[in-house]
């Protein structure tokens, strides 16, 4: 199969049928789901029926309409957070790359001490005095996540820049937004996008991360991490009740990476091993 | 040479400061103030001056700052919030828990990548090599409270090898503690391993592109001779600093495996010190994680230094 002139390598079509499963799932969780995610509809732990395939949860609400409603959650914020930390990132390091001299030393040293402690940790002490709301959470994420966008957008911005065609572009007295429009960005594409979905994947697991540790979504609401939280004392009994929503995490991972493995070995023919 | 790694020490030292300043800030400048973080709800505006006063809010945080990087050195890291008992005291136990399964996990996880690596870049292409390429690929992407419940529910439950909690008290003896923390340090090693071996089987297979090694095999050396005597000394730098940060990473992962097997390390201690508001035990954690970090991303750099042919040998 061939996709935009390039050939799509089996890991990379899985990859792309698994995201778009998990994207139908979010966007269609009101009509897909069988029960809605907060009614009760039998004992707690009910088994497996034709009517609750995987099931009954915690507290007797259809485990497979929660997972459905659960990739809302969890992809959604995960989104959110790499749009964010994006936007943030690329303004910044295209800004930086650009302006260089005092702009671009300031927003490499802020960097650098952002980056001087893993970032599981500086979330902690953030979320230690400002509390676990979703706003917070997002921000929190975003930002921290948002070092890395930087550091590349603004390493190719950089390389960009010494080109000659970009040179030209100044000479012949275009502004500094044309320039990154017209001619940084359509060229820094293909990296950025690869990035993209690296920074989701991360901004996924992070939060999935955090809500498995309860500092992440709280109830009422709950995302694939908290539910692996709420259901996993069942592990004990043997229940696949905690895997589920563990494996859903580990998936759509799998996917966005088998993705972005093919996306890195288009734009980087060079390097060919893809480790 | 022995100027490099001065200079990477003093950068060290720079950076632990700067994080320092950062675990200080992070819960000082954020606009929700400490006092209404301890008091949450049932906070009036009499009961919030007080606990501002009571906690010394009222000087300026450079100050406080001082005060508190310098009883940090001498090792007093203040109060507990939440259980008003000296914070050293809490953390001392959790830390040696937590050190005693990161070592656990690197000791088993290191030799086990370097080799399954290495033997992956012997045979390439061939179907080891494909197998692990694969696996790897899958396992680097799972987080690991998912390895952790499948090891639980079949080696544990269904099995019955190995215990799912990993309840350790000070004076377990060693022998029973390795049993214990058996599945955790297996859950680890496998989240680990994964990126390890890629970056071993990486570089050694970059080395093996250089003419060198070329002239080894025109010798007539058999191919597993070349990669072991010939190519992996010379790719020992970068694998060497794959490791350390790997291991950094260890420092994350062991947050998440702590929770899943109910171990009384560290990680535990802080999620519940952030859940309680408890800021001073979660800044001497975050601190203590953070030089964690810190250390090893530095020997990295200084066994980089010290393991590279061409800075050893200085002209």
């Amino acid at each position: 199969m061939r996709l935009f002139g390039h050939r799509v390598p089996l890991t990379a079509l899985i990859g792309l049928v698994i995201i778009a499963v998990n994207l139908i799932t979010a966007i269609g969780a009101p009509w897909i789901a069988p029960f809605d995610q907060a009614n009760v509809v039998g004992d707690a732990w009910g088994d497996p029926t034709s009517q609750n395939l995987l099931g009954l949860d915690n507290l007797g609400r259809d485990l497979l309409s929660r997972l459905i409603y659960g990739a809302r959650m969890s992809i959604g914020l995960a989104f959110v957070i790499t749009c964010l930390s994006f936007a943030l990132g690329i303004v910044t390091g295209f800004a930086a790359a650009v302006l260089r001299g005092w702009v671009d030393t300031l927003l490499s040293r802020i960097v650098d001490l952002l980056l001087s402690m893993p970032t599981l940790i500086f979330a902690f002490i953030v979320l230690s005095v400002l509390g676990t709301d979703l706003p917070v959470l997002i921000l929190t994420i975003a930002i921290l996540d948002s070092t890395k966008v930087f550091r590349l957008s603004r390493a190719l911005a950089m390389n960009l820049a010494a080109l000659e065609y970009v040179e030209v572009a100044q000479v012949r007295g275009e502004g500094l937004w044309w320039v990154i429009r017209k001619e940084i960005l359509p060229n820094a594409a293909a990296p950025l996008i690869a990035e993209f979905g690296l920074r989701f994947s991360f901004a996924f697991l992070f939060i999935a991360a955090l809500s498995f540790l309860g500092l992440g979504v709280q109830p009422p609401n709950a995302d694939w991490g908290s539910m692996v939280r709420d259901y996993r004392d069942m592990i004990n009994l043997d229940a696949m009740a905690p895997l589920y929503p563990a494996g859903a995490i580990a998936i759509l991972t799998i996917g966005v990476n088998f993705v972005v493995d093919w996306m890195l070995s288009i734009h980087s023919h060079a390097h060919g091993d893809g480790a | 040479m022995l100027r490099l790694i001065a200079q990477r020490l003093g950068l060290g030292l720079l950076t632990l400061f700067a994080a320092s300043v950062l675990i200080f800030a992070g819960t000082e400048i954020l606009p929700g103030d400490l006092a209404s973080a301890v008091l949450q709800n049932s906070a009036t505006p009499e009961s919030l001056a007080e606990m501002r006063k009571e906690l010394g809010l009222d000087r300026p945080a450079a100050v406080r700052y001082v005060e508190w990087l310098g009883h940090a050195v001498e090792g007093d890291l203040g109060r507990s919030l939440a259980s008003h008992r000296d914070v050293v005291e809490e953390i001392t136990p959790r830390l040696k828990n937590t050190m005693f399964l990161a070592v656990y996990a690197a000791v088993v996880a290191v030799p086990l990548a370097v080799v399954l690596g290495l033997m992956a870049a012997i045979w390439q292409g061939g179907i080891y090599d494909r197998a692990v390429n694969f696996v790897t690929l899958l396992t680097i992407s799972v987080p690991e409270y998912l390895v952790g419940y499948i090891l639980i529910k079949y080696l544990s439950v269904r099995l019955g090898w190995f215990p799912s909690l990993a309840n350790v008290t000070p004076d377990t003896p060693l022998l029973e503690r390795i049993g214990l923390t058996f599945l955790p340090m297996l859950t680890l090693v496998l989240v680990v391993m994964a990126h390890m071996m890629r970056m071993t089987r990486a570089s050694v297979l970059q080395i093996m592109a250089s003419p060198y090694i070329e002239m080894a095999f025109l010798k007539g050396l058999p191919k597993w001779r070349v990669v072991v005597r010939h190519a992996f000394p010379n790719a020992l730098a970068p694998i060497i600093n794959v490791i350390a940060l790997d291991l950094a990473y260890l420092i994350v992962g062991v947050v998440v495996v702590e929770a899943v097997f109910v171990y009384p390390g560290l990680g535990q201690l802080m999620v519940d010190a952030v859940s309680k508001h408890d800021v001073p035990l979660v800044q001497a954690c975050g601190l203590i994680f953070a030089g964690a970090f810190i250390l090893l991303n530095m020997t990295a750099d200084v066994l980089a230094i010290l393991t590279n042919p061409r800075l050893r040998h200085p002209r």
